[in-house]
């Protein structure tokens, strides 16, 4: 699983990019995921301590907190978008 | 939904160039006598921001690469079941930009004026509020701020909800 990040979710954590070798343990949904991450250090826990601000993409769409995540998607981690 | 004989031409860039709207304008009914009417709009940086209007010096564009491109594409795709066009273009601009550059434009266009009004505006509020950029504006010292996303944007939207009950977001 790989996973990307953007913007200041992308500069607190410190870098773009993590790749997984699949999901990580007890680790289904959207959710599980921010919260396993959470755990990763301390870059993470703030990035992700305000769950209201971060939007994710499943393979390039968006996706709910409840959506279920596979071994080979692509997830993204972002603030909500500001282009135009 | 009929109005066009043909299909409707659809293109869209994610680039960190300029553009030329009159040429871009020429290129999209170059051949098309169908088309009456031709709706533009154009973004562009801002040196202000914020309600304090604080001076912004430079903005940088960060995007996803692939969703970008993917999420427009569906956008392009939705406008054109909804209203008879005949083209439609999109160019959206990353990298650094100073104020007075142009970021965006979107292009419609159809045979009554209509359609190309609607579909343009509905296409800058979707663009808005799905499509993943975000601007990092610098202030006079060079400081980077990120910019925080509007309500107003959303519920600009949201609008278009109402007008169509079967146009469901997507997700």
């Amino acid at each position: 699983m790989k996973i990307l990040y953007f913007a200041w979710v992308r500069s607190t954590i410190g870098k773009g990019m993590d790749q997984l070798d699949g999901k990580p343990e007890g680790v289904q949904t959207v959710a599980d995921l921010l919260d396993w991450l959470s755990g990763q250090g301390e870059g993470y826990s703030k990035a992700l301590e305000k769950r209201d601000r971060i939007r994710v993409a499943i393979n390039q769409d968006f996706a709910e907190p409840d959506a279920t995540l596979n071994d080979g998607d692509e997830v993204a981690l972002f603030p909500p978008v500001t282009g135009g | 939904m009929s109005g066009s004989l043909t299909a409707p031409l659809k293109s869209l860039s994610v680039q960190e160039e300029d553009f030329d709207v009159g040429a871009e304008l020429k290129a999209l009914t170059a051949g098309r006598t169908e088309v009456g009417a031709v709706c533009n709009f154009v973004g562009l940086v801002r040196d202000i921001s914020g309600p304090d209007a604080d001076h912004v010096s430079a903005m940088t564009l960060e995007h996803y690469p692939g969703m970008t491109e993917k999420q427009l594409s569906a956008l392009i795709d939705k406008a054109c079941e909804r209203w008879p066009l005949s083209g439609c273009r999109i160019i959206h601009r990353y990298g650094r930009l100073l104020p007075g550059d142009q970021i965006v434009m979107v292009i419609t266009t159809s045979r009554h004026r209509e359609a190309a009004f609607e579909s343009c505006h509905y296409l800058m509020d979707w663009l808005k509020t799905r499509a993943p950029f975000w601007k990092l504006e610098e202030d006079d010292q060079g400081q980077g701020n990120w910019v925080d996303a509007r309500e107003e944007d959303d519920l600009a939207r949201a609008r278009w909800d109402k007008a169509a009950p079967s146009d469901k977001t997507q997700s």
